[in-house]
C-alpha cells in the first residue's frame, strides 16, 4: 500500500486536490467537474477498503498475490523476437531503425 | 559557477572534513535471454531487433521470470554474505521513453538479497544493504544540440536493452574516500565475475556505478545532505567525480551555504558535476506489487546448491595466498597475485616443497616480473616456475639472477637450470664471497669503522660494492650476513 492510500483510508475521505495530484502523476488532464466526480467515486472504493480494515487480521500473514502460487519460472532459452519492420510499423515516428520521440525535458530518473 | 575553483579544499587531505559515500552498482547479468521474456540478451545488436510484445509493453503480454537470472542474483547475494530471502516484484511507475510500459519491474520493500558485506583487500569491510533484481531500460540517443539532452531536438530509442536482467547492489554509507570507492568497485567487480553472473565490463555498461556523496566535519556522527552522482563510466571517473563533488560541498558549507539533496551528472570532459534537476516536480514512483508476477521463494535446497557451487572468492583466495607465503593478506603483492589469477603458481611452489621462504619469494616474483607481462604469465609452466623459485630461495641464484632467468623463461620458455648455466649464473662459493667482502672492507676502512660503531645504514653501501665487484652474481643475503658476522 502506498503512503497516500494509507493516509486516505485513515482519514476516510479523498479530496479533489488529491485526485488532481494522482491525475498529474498519471499524466491525465481532468476538468474540475471530473475531479469532483472521481473524488466521490474513489472515496466509495476507499470506503470499501475501510470495511475490510475492520476485520481482525492479527496473525494473518500479508498476501503478496491472490493466487496460491510461488516460483513461476521459465528456462533461459532464446525464442524468436519480433520482426523489426513489424515493430517499427507501430511507432508514430521512426529514424535510424529507432523509435523517434519528442524532445525529452529531463534526465532519466 | 562556470569554472573549477582551484582554491577549493582538497577532500582527500583536509583533516577537518570526512567524506561519506554509498555506492549503487547496477550489474547486467550474463543470461542468454531477458528477465521476463525470451528475447536475446546481448550487447551491440542492430537496434530494435531483440524485442517482443513483453519487453515492448504491448497490451495483453505477460512477464515470466527467468530462472537463470534468479540463480545469478542468488549467487551474487551469497558471495556478498547476504541473507537470501523470499521476495516479490513491484512496479516503479514513471513516464520516460526508455521504458515502453511506463514502469520498470523492480524489487521494493522485500529484495531477494539483504544485509551482507564485502571485504576490501586492505582489510576494510563495507556493508551491503541489499542486492535486488530488476529490469534494465532501453537506450536513448539525443539528436541535435551536440547530443546533450537539454539541447536536443528529439531523441531516438532502441529497446534491445529494455528488460535485460540487472542486479542492483546498494552499499551502506561506509566508504570514506574516492580511493576506497574505487577499491570497493574493483573488488565487487572481481566478485561478480567470479560468480559467473557478470562480465564486469564497465566500458560496455555491464557495470554502472552511481555514488551518494556527502561531507561532514571530522568526528561528527550525523550524516550531511547527500547528492547522487550519475554517469561515471570508469573507475577513474568515479574517483574524480567523488573528489570534485566532495570539494564542492565542502566549499559550499564553508561559505555558509547548504547542500541541496539532488541528483548530479558527472561531466567527464569538464571534470565537474552539474545539477540534473529539471523543472518537473520530484518523482513519485507509486510503487505497487506487480500483479502479473507471483512471489519468489527459493527453496532451502536451491539456496544451499548455490552456496556450494560458488567458486573460491577473491577474499578467500587472498587469505590462502597470504597463509602459504606468510605475507599479509592486505599486501599489494598478495592482492596482485589474486587479481591476475596467478594463485596456481603459488600452489605449484607450495607443492614442490622447496626452501621455507620459497612461497614468499614466489609471490614477490609473481607480483613484479610476472604481473608485468600478463600474456606470458598465462603460459608460464608452473613446474619450471617452482624450480626457479626454489633455486632463488635456496641461494643457488641471486635475486638479480633469478629475475633474469625468469624473464628468459617468460620470453622463450625453457628449463631454469639450463638457462642459468647458459648465462653463466653459477652460485658463488661462500669462501669466494668472503674474500670479496674482505677486499672491500680493506679498501674502505673509514666506512667500516663507522659500520662497526653501529651505523647500520652503511650495510647498503657495502652491499652495493659487493654487487658491483661480482657483476651481480653474489647472493646479497649471504653477503649481508657475512658483514654482520664480521662486525
Ligand atoms: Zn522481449
Amino acid at each position: 500500500m502506498t503512503a497516500m492510500s494509507r493516509r486516505i483510508t485513515t482519514e476516510g475521505r479523498i479530496s479533489a486536490k488529491e485526485v488532481a495530484h494522482v491525475a498529474r502523476l498519471a499524466r491525465l488532464r481532468l476538468t474540475d467537474e471530473e475531479l469532483e466526480r472521481f473524488a466521490e467515486q474513489l472515496g466509495a472504493v476507499l470506503e470499501h477498503a475501510r470495511d475490510v480494515e475492520q476485520l481482525d487480521t492479527a496473525g494473518v500473514p500479508p498476501t503478496a498475490h491472490p493466487l496460491p502460487l510461488v516460483n513461476v519460472l521459465r528456462d533461459d532459452a532464446v525464442v524468436p523476437c519480433l520482426d523489426r519492420d513489424e515493430v517499427l510499423a507501430q511507432a508514430p515516428e521512426v529514424e535510424d531503425d529507432r523509435f523517434r520521440v519528442p524532445r525529452i525535458l529531463g534526465e532519466a530518473p | 559557477m562556470s569554472t573549477v575553483d582551484r582554491d577549493r579544499p582538497n577532500p582527500s587531505t583536509d583533516p577537518a572534513w570526512e567524506i561519506v559515500i554509498g555506492l549503487e552498482v547496477h550489474c547486467e547479468l550474463r543470461t542468454a535471454t531477458k528477465l521476463f521474456c525470451g528475447c536475446r540478451n546481448s550487447f551491440g545488436e542492430e537496434p530494435n531487433t531483440s524485442v517482443c510484445p513483453v519487453c515492448l509493453g504491448l497490451p495483453g503480454s505477460l512477464p515470466v521470470l527467468n530462472r537463470t537470472a534468479v540463480d545469478y542474483a542468488m549467487r551474487i547475494g551469497t558471495a556478498l554474505h547476504c541473507r537470501v530471502q523470499p521476495s516479490q516484484f513491484h512496479r516503479k511507475n514513471y513516464f520516460y521513453p526508455d521504458m515502453p510500459k511506463d514502469y520498470q519491474i523492480s524489487q521494493y520493500d522485500v529484495p531477494i538479497n539483504a544485509d551482507g558485506w564485502l571485504d576490501l583487500p586492505d582489510g576494510g569491510r563495507i556493508g551491503i544493504i541489499r542486492a535486488h533484481l530488476e529490469e534494465d531500460t532501453g537506450k536513448t540517443t539525443h539528436v541535435g544540440g551536440g547530443g546533450r539532452i537539454h539541447d536536443a531536438a528529439h531523441s531516438l530509442v532502441d529497446y534491445n536493452r529494455a528488460g535485460v536482467p540487472l542486479v542492483e547492489i546498494v552499499s551502506a554509507p561506509d566508504i570514506r574516500s574516492a580511493e576506497e570507492a574505487r577499491a570497493y568497485v574493483d573488488e565487487l567487480r572481481a566478485i561478480l565475475v567470479a560468480t559467473g553472473a557478470s562480465d564486469g565490463k564497465m566500458e560496455e555498461g555491464s557495470l554502472r556505478v552511481d555514488a551518494n556523496v556527502s561531507v561532514r566535519p571530522a568526528g561528527s556522527t550525523d550524516f550531511g545532505t547527500r547528492c547522487e552522482i550519475k554517469n561515471m563510466n570508469s573507475l577513474r571517473s568515479l574517483g574524480r567525480a567523488i573528489e570534485y563533488e566532495a570539494a564542492r560541498q565542502m566549499a559550499l558549507i564553508s561559505e555558509g551555504g547548504t547542500v541541496a539533496q539532488e541528483t548530479r551528472h558527472w561531466d567527464e570532459g569538464g571534470g565537474r558535476t552539474g545539477s540534473m534537476r529539471s523543472k518537473e516536480e520530484a518523482y513519485d514512483y507509486r510503487y505497487f506489487p506487480e500483479p502479473d508476477l507471483v512471489p519468489l521463494e527459493p527453496s532451502e535446497d536451491w539456496v544451499a546448491a548455490v552456496a556450494t557451487s560458488l567458486p573460491r572468492l577473491p577474499a578467500d583466495r587472498r587469505a590462502a595466498v597470504a597463509e602459504a607465503s606468510g605475507l599479509p593478506a592486505g599486501s599489494d603483492a598478495v592482492a596482485t597475485v589474486v587479481r591476475l589469477g596467478l594463485d596456481h603458481l603459488v600452489d605449484a611452489v607450495v607443492s614442490a616443497a622447496g626452501p621455507p621462504d620459497a612461497p614468499s619469494v614466489a609471490v614477490r616474483r609473481l607480483a613484479n616480473e610476472v604481473a608485468a607481462d600478463p600474456e606470458a604469465a598465462a603460459s608460464l609452466d608452473p613446474a619450471s616456475f617452482a624450480r626457479l623459485v626454489g633455486m632463488e630461495a635456496g641461494g643457488a641464484l641471486t635475486a638479480a639472477q633469478a629475475r633474469t632467468v625468469l624473464k628468459a623463461i617468460m620470453d622463450r620458455g625453457g628449463e631454469p637450470e639450463a638457462i642459468a648455466s647458459e648465462l653463466g649464473f653459477e652460485a658463488m662459493d661462500v669462501s669466494d664471497l668472503e674474500a670479496v667482502v674482505e677486499e672491500i672492507i680493506s679498501a674502505h676502512p673509514d666506512e667500516w669503522s663507522r659500520f662497526e660503531a653501529g651505523e647500520d645504514k652503511l650495510t647498503g653501501f657495502f652491499i652495493g660494492k659487493v654487487k658491483a665487484a661480482t657483476d651481480g652474481k653474489a647472493d646479497l643475503k649471504a653477503a649481508s650476513s657475512i658483514l654482520r658476522n664480521r662486525r
